[in-house]
């Protein structure tokens, strides 16, 4: 299948300053696509060129196999970091205003903002002024305008920020539905927990360079670096044990509770192969627990950045 | 085209629904006439006012000649001191006292008169005085080396030398402040229309910036398209307040003089009377003929060519400098930041007029006025002053004219390009007020 958007070696400054080194991506259809990455690394800019806000000074963009071109714009739905909206406007005249502008007609536009509006069940808003809501209203809003026109591709940046935790878990929901649907998603935030909760697939981007790339869980298996956590019930001497085990493996950690008897620790292995430890273990004590530590998202972000940092 | 369509749509409602709009739009025409009623009336009041002054005279001369004129009126008193005299003066409230002393002849009475006042005297009062001593004195001067007052009123006759072209159509004194004068109100209203309206689109710019909606819509629109609905909605929006504001004015200013009978045509003549044109209409408007034919060289004002050329310089004019404000707008985040780029936008606009009223009126096709009639900046303004003295001979050569609208359609393009391009980086510039420098290197993005 045709990923929903490529990038080849895309690349933008601003007067002298790298914001975009080379960069290449591809984003599978019907996926959410993690865009990570500290602030000020690009992100923004990425995002910026594939909504056609801002050009490439080189690389070549394609959408769904076709190079970037204006006509797609209305198959793209953005919902930016900066996001606001005419203050003085009322509701329903906006978000019409702002649908239209996608291209839709008047009367599908105020059909499907009907739906939305009795779907997130603001339909009584319509004709309150911008000024007059709170700022997790307007976000609704914005995310209603941002979907409206059923777009094949979908790039959120930072969703989440101004809502509270009931309304961000309706958001999140209804972008999982619209995954579900076969929209294709970008999410950019530094919001690690709601990457591990949505995204299948993350590039990471660092001072203008893409660092990593992949499917989830392919990256946190390639950094997996053969950590256990170890729980072991002893029945005499704890000391005694981690002395001899210490003299085979590497532990680190360890601690040992005299009343329940229990010794925990982490255990590095030279590779992934556990079947020695596990039988050495075996022998000495009743394994409580022995468990593979997966690095989270967020190690990954931040063990990356720094070596690349450095 | 269907975006535009939506983008100017949306920018014309959001300006016209506004309150301070609304307001402005109807206050303005009342307070406009308002001022003017005011005007009238204060002025009515005014020349109603007749001072009064005493005249205590010991000496023989001057008897009879101190007779009541329009604002000014004279009680003698006899028989007093002078002392006496001014107690009774300021006992009546008049407005002064003038003593003339017993005197051997009318030189040394003359020179020994005083004007008593409560304060400064009144400039009204003053000068009327000093006019009937000058008059009279210059009468007895005259009079003792031997000249009449009749002949003494043929010397004083004016001169004025007979004028015409070499076709030998007579002309006119003054037409050429006259005409240009016309030329200044069409400049003058293009100057105040890109002041304001220009600001307008300004501020537009400044609220979306604010609100940030502005990257929510160029997701969707191009920025130039934006731009260009932003100042096309705006202008639409001064159309409309500028027609209301006339009609209105118009309406309302009619009823006013309707109803306190105020002679229309003395306010009406004010404005054309106004600067220049006054001390050499004044004189002679005292003829028909000249009436006439001053009436006939208005006719000849090519008003056809006027109102199609306001039309174009108007519009191009305007473009231009809206999308300055335009491109301004984007470049700041708060209306506070705007002044230092605001001045250089008024000046031209400002030496525009100012060159127009003074090297214009003076010699329509002198070398400055020329210059600046085709420098692209100041042309709508300046050609249009220069333009009611015709086209072709006599008048503004034709491909001043062309040229002119050539270089103002180019500008129009580079300027536009430009400020497209400090927009499309600006809307996305938050917090930071640019230097000059930094919006030369968004030129470049």
């Amino acid at each position: 299948m045709t990923p929903i958007l490529v990038a080849e070696n895309v690349s933008k400054s601003f007067g002298g300053h790298p914001a975009l080194s080379k960069v290449s991506l591809e984003i599978p259809k019907n996926c959410i696509y993690g865009l990570l990455g500290p602030n000020g690394a690009g992100k923004t800019t990425l995002i910026r060129i594939i909504n056609q806000i801002t050009f490439p000074d080189s690389g070549r963009v394609f959408f769904n196999g076709e190079p970037l071109a204006p006509e797609h714009i209305a198959t793209i739905g953005y919902l930016p970091e900066e996001r606001g909206l005419y203050k003085s406007m009322k509701v329903g005249e906006q978000a019409l205003y702002l649908a239209q502008l996608k291209g839709l007609s008047k009367q599908e536009a105020q059909k499907r903002l009907k739906y939305w509006f009795d779907r997130l069940e603001i339909g009584d808003w319509w004709n309150k002024k911008i000024q007059e809501l709170s700022k997790g209203m307007a976000q609704k809003i914005q995310f209603i305008v941002t979907v409206l026109h059923e777009p094949k591709l979908l790039i959120f940046d930072e969703p989440f920020s101004g809502f509270d935790p009931i309304n961000a878990d309706k958001i999140k929901d209804e972008i999982l539905e619209l995954k579900k649907k076969g929209t294709s998603i970008i999410f950019s935030t530094h919001r690690m927990e709601s990457v591990e909760e949505l995204c299948e697939y993350i590039a990471l981007i660092h001072k203008s360079n893409k660092i990593l790339d992949g499917k989830l869980s392919d990256i946190k298996k390639a950094h997996k670096n053969n950590l256990f956590k170890v729980g072991l019930q002893v029945n005499g001497q704890g000391e005694g044990l981690i002395h001899e085990l210490q003299e085979k493996f590497q532990i680190s950690n360890h601690v040992f509770d005299p009343l329940e008897k229990q010794l925990d620790f982490t255990l590095k292995l030279p590779s992934e192969d556990t079947t020695a430890a596990l039988a050495h273990f075996g022998q000495k004590a009743n394994i409580n627990h022995f468990e593979e530590t997966i690095p989270s998202a967020n190690e990954i972000f931040i063990q990356t950045v720094k070596a690349k940092g450095e | 085209m269907r975006k535009l369509g939506l983008i100017v749509k949306r920018e014309y409602l959001a300006k016209v629904r506004n309150k301070s709009f609304v307001v402005m739009t109807f206050l303005s025409p009342v307070l406009m006439v308002g001022m003017v009623v005011l005007i009238a009336y204060l002025t009515k009041i005014n020349d109603n006012e007749t001072h009064i002054v005493s005249i205590l005279n010991e000496s023989r001369y001057f008897r009879g000649d101190f007779l009541p004129g329009e604002s000014i009126t004279f009680v003698e008193l006899n028989q007093l001191s002078l002392e006496e005299a001014k107690d009774s003066t300021i006992l009546l409230k008049y407005d002064g006292l003038l003593y003339i002393p017993e005197s051997i002849n009318m030189e040394t009475a003359a020179r020994d008169a005083f004007l008593f006042t409560k304060d400064n005297p009144v400039s009204v009062v003053l000068n009327r005085l000093e006019e009937l001593f000058e008059d009279r004195l210059r009468k007895d001067r005259l009079g003792r080396l031997g000249v009449s007052s009749e002949e003494f009123a043929n010397i004083e006759e004016n001169y004025e030398l007979e004028t015409a072209t070499f076709k030998g159509e007579q002309n006119l004194k003054g037409i050429n402040e006259l005409k240009a004068f016309i030329g200044g109100g069409f400049g003058y209203l293009i100057m105040m229309f890109i002041i304001i309206y220009g600001g307008f689109v300004m501020r537009s710019v400044i609220e979306e910036k604010t609100s940030r909606i502005i990257e929510v819509i160029i997701s969707s629109v191009k920025p130039f398209q934006l731009m260009l609905g932003k100042i096309i909605g705006n202008s639409l929006a001064g159309v409309t307040q500028f027609a209301i504001w006339i009609f209105s004015a118009s309406i309302l200013l009619f009823m006013a003089l309707f109803f306190m009978d105020i002679d229309i045509s003395a306010l009406s003549a004010a404005p054309t009377m106004s600067a220049g044109s006054m001390d050499v209409i004044a004189p002679i408007s005292g003829t028909d003929s000249d009436i006439q034919k001053y009436a006939n060289e208005l006719f000849k004002i090519p008003w056809l060519l006027l109102l199609f050329s306001f039309i174009v310089y108007f519009v191009l004019g305007y473009l231009i400098y809206s999308s300055i404000y335009a491109a301004i707008g984007a470049a700041v985040d708060n209306e506070t930041d705007t002044q230092q780029f605001i001045f250089p936008i008024i000046l031209p606009l400002m030496l525009a007029i100012y060159v127009g009223f003074f090297s214009v009126f003076s010699n329509p096709h002198g070398p400055i006025a020329v210059g600046f009639s085709l420098f692209p900046l100041t042309s709508p303004i300046v050609m249009l002053m220069r333009l009611p003295g015709g086209l072709g001979e006599g008048g503004v050569p034709l491909w001043q004219l062309l040229l002119s609208i050539v270089f103002l359609i180019l500008t129009f393009f580079a300027i536009v390009w430009l400020a497209a391009k400090i927009y499309r980086v600006g809307i996305l510039m938050y917090g930071k007020k640019p230097t000059y420098k930094e919006l030369y290197k968004w030129l470049k993005y």
